[in-house]
C-alpha cells in the first residue's frame, strides 16, 4: 500500500481519545474554511479580505442581523439536536426535512379549519400537533426497518418528496385560502394562531430551541436513555448484552428526532411564515444533518453549530447583495467545512504517522 | 404495438442514468463502502460533461470529463473515508453539498448556451446499450473474476482479507472510484445526450434514486436493472396517464416513484435470507489496517 | 497573524468608505429573485431587467440583487435590502407577498413593487404581465401548424396565471380551429429537464404534433428539434436551443416597466400602483416568427397588432366554461385569480 502516494500517511490509532483534540477539531476545521473561502474569494477575483469581512464578521455587527441570525439558527438547532441523538445510537434519519413538513401540515391544519378560533389554547394544540405530526411521519421509516428491515436513509428521504407533495396538492386544492385569488396558500394565522415576540425580532421559539438542546444534552450526559443510546451505537452487541432492545432504541431515536423536526415545522408556520405554503422550509432539516454533525453529535454543540450555519447562510446573503458573489458560495462553504470537520475529528482517535508502515502484509 | 414501443425507448432512455450511477454505486458497496455522495458526483459529471463538450465542440471530450469529475469527487470521498477513516455516511452527504454548490458555481458561464449533443447511432443513443452492455459487464466481473472476488471479499469481512494477505484500503479506492466514474457519466448523459444544456441542479435527485435502486436489488446487477426499468416505467406510466386525461391529481402521479421505490425496499429487505446472502457484511464501517 | 488582522482591518475600512461612496447620491434599486439567474427563464429575465436599468442610468443609479431566495424565508433578504440602503425593492414572486407587506410597514420610505400579487400599501405597489396575450398567438398558430389537431401542453403547477394561460391558448387555437384538442401534462416543477424532456417525448407519443410549455427549461423544444416536431420558447428566445422546431417565443420583458420604474423614483413621481401590462407595452413580445409558412406569419402578425392596439381581447366573452356554463365578460380579476377552463380542454383543476 506504500506505492500509492496518497497512502503514505498513515494513521496510528491513540491509547485513548484526545480531549484536547476534540475540543480543538471544530476551530481547525473552521480556520482552514475560511482560508479556503478566501482563495475562492480570491479566485473570482474579489478582495478575499472584504469578503471574509463581509460573510464572517459583519452580520455579527448590526442588532437586526443578529436577530435574524438566531431565527435562522432556531430551526437548525431544534433539527439538529434530535438527529444527533440519533445517529449517536448509528439510526440515520436523514427525512426531517419531511418530518418538518409533516408537523407543519398537522398544526397548520388548526388554523386552516378553525380559522376563527382565538385563545392560547390555540397555539398549545398546534405546537402539541406539530410534534405528533413530526413524530408519526418518522415513526414509518422506524417501523418499516424494525419490521421489514428496510434502510431507514432511504426510506425516510423518499418520505420527504411524498409529505412535500402532499403539502403541495393541499395548499393548492383543500385548503386553499378562498379569498386568495386562487394561489396555493393558506389563510394567513394572525394573534393566537402565531408565537409570542420576544423583542421585535426573536420568537419564542428560538428560546424554546436552545432550552431543549440543553435538555436533550443533559439526557445525553447523564441519564440511562443516554448511556442506552451511546452504548447502542458505539456497540451493538454490548447494547444485546446490556438487555437493550435495538427495536425500541430505533423507535426513540426517530421519534424523537422527528418530533423536534416537527415541532421547528410548527414554529415556522407560526413565525416566520405566517401560513401554510407549498414551501415552508428552505431546508432546515438537511441542513440541520451538516449541523449535528459539525456538534459532534452532542446536543449542546449542536446549538454552536446551528450558530455557525445560520452565519453561513447570512453572510452567504451578505456577500450576494454586497459583492454581488452569487449565492452558490454559500453551500460550497458549508460542504467544505463538513468535509474539514470530518477529517479533523480523526485526529482525536488518531494520530498521523508520515513514516512507510512498518512490517505486516500491507 | 408501435406506440408501446416508442414508450419503451422512453423508458429506456430514462432508466438510463439511473442505471448508470446504481451499477458503479453497487461495485462501491461491494467493497464495503456506502459513498451517498451519488448525486453530488453526478452534478458535478453534468456540469463538467457540458464543459468539456461545448469548450472543445467534441461530445466524446465531453462523456471523458464527466467521468473524471465523478472520479475526482470519489477520490476526495475515498481520501477522508478511506485513508482518514471519516464516516461514510456524513463524508458522502457533505459530497453532495459541495457538488451541488461547486457546479452552480462553476456552471454559470454555460446558463443560456446550447450543449453538444453526443450523436445517436441509428436513433440509438450509444450510452444506453452501454449500459446494458454495463450491466452484463459488471455482473460478469464480480461473479466470474478472481479481481471480482477479491471485491467482494473486502465487502464481506475486511478483516478475513486482510489476513488474507488482500490490501483492503486499495481495493476500496478501485472500487469508490469506479463508482465515482460511473455516477461522472450518469451526470454526463444528462446534460450531454438527454437534454443538452446546463442548468443548475439539473440531477433533481436521480442520485438518491439510484442509491435505493442498490439496495432495491440487493447488490445484484440484474436487479438494478429491473430496478431502473421499472422505476422509469412508474415515471413515464404517470405522464400517460395525464396526458389520457385521467383526472387523477397530479401530485399524487408525481409521487408514485417515491411510494413506488419504498414499497420495493420494504418487499426486498423483508426477506431475511435474500439479503443476508447478498448484503456486504462491512458495508459502512472503517477499516483500520493496524490491527 | 497580526500582519493579516490588520490587513483585515483596512479591507473593512476600506469596504465602509466605498459603500459610503457608492450610495451617496445614485440611487439604490434592489432585486430579489426567487430562482437562479442561471434558469434561463423567470429569474433570468428579471435581471435581464436588471442589466436594462444599468445601462439605462449608468452612475445614476446603483444595482443589487439577491437570487435564489425562497419564498418561505424571504422577509429577511427584504429587511437586509431595506436597510442597507435601497430606495426600491422589487420582488419577483408571488410568494413574496406577505414578507413584503410585513417589511413595507415596516420602513415606510423604502419603496417596494411586488411581481405577481395582488396586494398594496403606501408604499408597495404591484407589476405584473399579460402572458396570456401571447399564449393566443400561439393557440392559434399551434391549430394552424398541427396536422394531428392536437397539442402537447407541459405545465410547472396550477396558479392562474397558468391556467388563465391554457384558456387563452385554447380560445386562439379554437378561434381556428374549433374541435383542436390539448392533451395537459402536469410535471409539478418548473425546472427539470429530463423530467420535462420525459414528458414532451410522451405527449408527442399521445398523439400531438406541436408542444407548447409554461415550464422554464429548454428542454421540451430540445425533444421537438429531435424528433422533427414544433414547439414555442418559454420566457425567453429560445432559438439557439432549436433552430428548426422554434416557431416564436413568448418573451418577458421586464426591461421597460423597470426602466420606467426607476425613472419615477429618480423624478420623485412613484406611486404605488397596480401595472398590468402587455403586448401593447412590450412586457410581452413575440419572438420572430420562424419555421412558418407566410400565410401563417401574417396571421400571427395581425392577431398580434389587433392585441396590441386593443382591437382584439383574447378573453373577450361571451366564454364557455369547461361545464358547459357561459361567462358574458371575463374582467380583470377573473383572469387573475383564474381556476376555471374553457370548453375543450381534457383536464381536471385541484379544487
Amino acid at each position: 500500500m506504500n506505492r500509492l502516494g496518497v497512502l503514505i500517511m498513515r494513521l496510528e490509532k491513540r491509547p485513548e481519545r484526545s480531549a484536547a483534540m476534540a475540543l480543538a477539531s471544530p476551530f481547525m476545521a473552521l480556520a482552514m474554511t475560511v482560508v479556503t473561502a478566501a482563495a475562492i474569494f480570491a479566485l473570482r477575483g474579489n478582495n478575499p479580505f472584504i469578503a471574509l469581512y463581509v460573510y464572517f464578521v459583519e452580520p455579527l455587527t448590526a442588532l437586526w442581523s443578529v436577530e435574524q441570525l438566531l431565527v435562522k439558527a432556531s430551526p437548525l438547532i431544534l433539527i439538529g439536536a434530535g438527529l444527533a441523538v440519533a445517529y449517536r445510537a448509528n439510526i440515520w434519519n436523514i427525512g426531517a426535512e419531511g418530518q418538518l413538513t409533516a408537523g407543519a401540515i398537522l398544526a397548520g391544519a388548526v388554523p386552516v379549519f378553525f380559522t376563527q378560533w382565538q385563545s392560547p389554547l390555540t397555539l398549545a394544540v398546534m405546537i402539541v400537533l406539530g410534534i405528533v405530526g413530526g413524530m408519526l411521519w418518522a415513526a414509518i421509516p422506524a417501523l418499516l426497518r424494525n419490521r421489514f428491515n428496510a434502510n431507514e436513509i432511504l426510506t425516510s428521504l423518499m418520505l420527504v418528496y411524498v409529505v412535500q407533495l402532499m403539502l403541495d396538492y393541499l395548499v393548492r386544492g383543500p385548503w386553499r385560502d378562498p379569498q386568495g385569488f386562487n394561489f396555493p396558500k393558506s389563510v394567513t394565522f394572525a394573534d393566537w394562531q402565531l408565537l409570542p415576540y420576544l423583542t421585535p425580532g426573536i420568537h419564542a421559539g428560538v428560546l424554546v430551541s436552545i432550552l431543549l438542546a440543553l435538555l436533550l444534552g443533559f439526557m445525553v450526559s447523564r441519564t440511562i436513555k443516554g448511556f442506552e443510546i451511546t452504548v447502542s451505537g458505539l456497540s451493538p452487541r454490548a447494547a444485546r448484552f446490556a438487555g437493550f432492545s435495538e427495536k425500541r432504541t430505533v423507535l426513540f431515536c426517530m421519534m424523537l428526532s422527528g418530533g423536534l423536526a416537527g415541532l421547528a415545522g410548527a414554529f415556522e408556520i407560526s413565525s416566520v411564515v405566517g401560513q401554510l405554503q407549498p414551501q415552508i422550509s428552505p431546508g432546515y432539516g438537511f441542513a440541520a444533518i451538516i449541523v449535528a454533525f459539525l456538534g459532534r453529535l452532542n446536543p449542546v454543540g449542536v446549538i454552536f453549530a446551528g450558530l455557525l450555519l445560520a452565519l453561513s447562510y447570512i453572510g452567504g446573503e451578505a456577500v450576494q447583495t454586497a459583492l454581488q458573489i452569487p449565492d452558490k458560495i454559500t453551500r460550497v462553504i458549508q460542504g467544505i467545512l463538513l468535509f474539514y470537520i470530518l477529517a479533523c475529528d480523526t485526529l482525536i482517535n488518531y494520530r498521523v504517522v508520515f513514516a512507510a508502515p512498518v512490517g505486516g502484509r500491507t | 404495438m408501435d406506440i408501446l414501443l416508442v414508450l419503451l425507448t422512453i423508458i429506456m432512455t430514462a432508466a438510463t442514468p439511473l442505471l448508470l450511477a446504481a451499477l458503479g454505486e453497487m461495485v462501491t458497496e461491494r467493497s464495503g463502502v456506502l459513498n451517498l455522495g451519488v448525486e453530488g458526483m453526478m452534478v458535478m459529471g453534468a456540469v463538467a460533461g457540458f464543459g468539456g463538450a461545448y469548450a472543445t465542440g467534441n461530445p466524446w471530450i465531453g462523456v471523458l470529463a464527466s467521468i473524471v469529475a465523478g472520479m475526482f469527487m470519489s477520490l476526495l470521498f475515498g481520501f477522508l473515508t478511506l485513508t482518514l477513516l471519516a464516516n461514510q455516511v456524513a463524508t458522502g452527504l457533505a459530497l453532495t453539498l459541495l457538488g451541488l454548490g461547486l457546479s452552480a458555481l462553476l456552471g454559470e458561464s454555460f446558463v443560456g448556451q446550447p450543449g453538444v449533443k453526443l450523436p445517436s447511432l441509428g436513433g440509438i443513443d450509444p450510452l444506453v446499450p452501454f449500459a446494458l452492455f454495463m450491466v452484463f459487464a459488471v455482473g460478469k466481473f464480480l461473479f466470474g473474476t478472481k479481481m471480482g472476488l477479491v471485491i467482494r471479499a473486502v465487502g464481506n469481512s475486511h478483516t478475513s482479507a486482510h489476513a488474507l494477505g488482500y490490501n483492503v484500503i486499495g481495493v476500496r479506492y478501485v472500487a469508490v472510484l469506479f463508482g465515482g466514474a460511473m455516477s461522472g457519466l450518469a451526470g454526463g448523459y444528462l446534460s450531454i445526450v438527454y437534454t443538452p444544456q446546463w442548468v443548475e441542479n439539473m440531477t433533481a435527485g436521480r442520485g438518491w434514486i439510484a442509491l435505493a435502486l442498490v439496495v432495491f436489488a440487493s447488490w445484484l446487477p440484474f436487479r438494478i436493472l429491473a430496478g431502473a426499468y421499472l422505476f422509469g416505467t412508474i415515471s413515464i406510466l404517470s405522464f400517460v396517464l395525464q396526458a389520457q386525461g385521467s383526472g387523477i391529481p397530479s401530485q399524487f402521479l408525481s409521487s408514485l416513484p417515491y411510494l413506488g421505490t419504498i414499497l420495493a425496499l420494504v418487499v426486498i429487505s423483508g426477506n431475511k435470507a435474500l439479503t443476508r446472502r447478498n448484503t456486504p457484511a462491512s458495508l459502512g464501517q472503517p477499516f483500520v489496517p493496524d490491527r | 497573524m497580526t500582519k493579516y488582522l490588520m490587513a483585515a482591518a483596512t479591507a473593512a475600512l476600506m469596504l465602509g468608505a466605498a459603500s459610503a461612496s457608492a450610495s451617496a447620491d445614485a440611487l439604490k434599486a434592489c432585486w430579489v429573485y426567487v430562482g437562479p439567474i442561471g434558469d434561463f427563464g423567470w429569474s433570468y429575465q428579471h435581471h435581464q431587467g436588471l442589466e436594462a436599468v444599468k445601462k439605462e442610468f449608468g452612475d445614476k443609479v446603483e444595482t443589487a440583487y439577491a437570487e435564489n431566495v425562497t419564498e418561505a424565508d424571504s422577509e429577511k433578504t427584504f429587511e437586509r435590502f431595506a436597510r442597507e440602503g435601497c430606495k426600491i425593492i422589487y420582488g419577483t414572486s408571488f410568494g413574496f407577498m406577505e414578507p413584503m407587506l410585513k417589511v413595507a410597514k415596516k420602513f415606510p420610505d423604502v419603496k417596494f413593487e411586488h411581481a405577481t400579487g395582488y396586494k398594496t400599501a403606501d408604499n408597495l405597489g404591484t407589476y405584473n404581465a399579460k402572458f396570456h396575450e401571447g399564449r393566443y398567438v400561439i393557440g392559434q398558430i399551434a391549430a394552424k401548424m398541427s396536422k394531428t389537431g392536437t397539442a402537447g401542453y407541459i405545465v410547472s403547477f396550477p396558479i392562474p396565471e397558468v391556467v388563465a394561460g391554457i384558456n387563452a391558448f385554447m380560445l386562439g387555437a379554437q378561434s381556428v380551429n374549433p374541435d383542436f384538442k390539448v392533451k395537459i401534462v402536469w410535471a409539478n416543477t418548473w425546472f427539470d429537464p429530463a423530467k420535462e424532456a420525459d414528458a414532451a417525448k410522451v405527449l408527442l407519443s399521445q398523439g400531438a404534433d406541436i408542444l407548447v410549455q409554461h415550464t422554464d427549461s429548454t428542454a421540451p423544444l430540445q425533444v421537438a428539434q429531435e424528433q422533427g416536431k414544433f414547439g414555442f420558447g418559454q420566457a425567453s428566445d429560445q432559438i439557439k436551443f432549436a433552430p428548426k422546431a422554434q416557431l416564436t417565443a413568448i418573451v418577458d420583458n421586464w426591461a421597460p416597466h423597470y426602466v420606467r420604474s426607476v425613472q419615477a423614483v429618480l423624478d420623485g413621481s412613484w406611486k404605488p400602483a397596480q401595472v398590468w401590462d402587455g403586448m401593447a407595452e412590450g412586457t410581452v413580445s413575440m419572438a420572430p416568427f420562424t419555421n412558418l409558412p407566410d400565410d401563417v406569419v401574417k396571421m400571427a402578425a395581425e392577431t398580434s397588432d389587433a392585441i396590441k392596439t386593443g382591437k382584439l381581447n383574447p378573453f373577450k366573452g361571451p366564454v364557455t366554461k369547461q361545464d358547459g356554463t357561459v361567462v358574458d365578460a371575463v374582467d380583470d380579476g377573473m383572469i387573475l385569480g383564474m381556476n376555471w377552463y374553457v370548453k375543450g380542454v381534457d383536464d381536471k383543476l385541484p379544487q
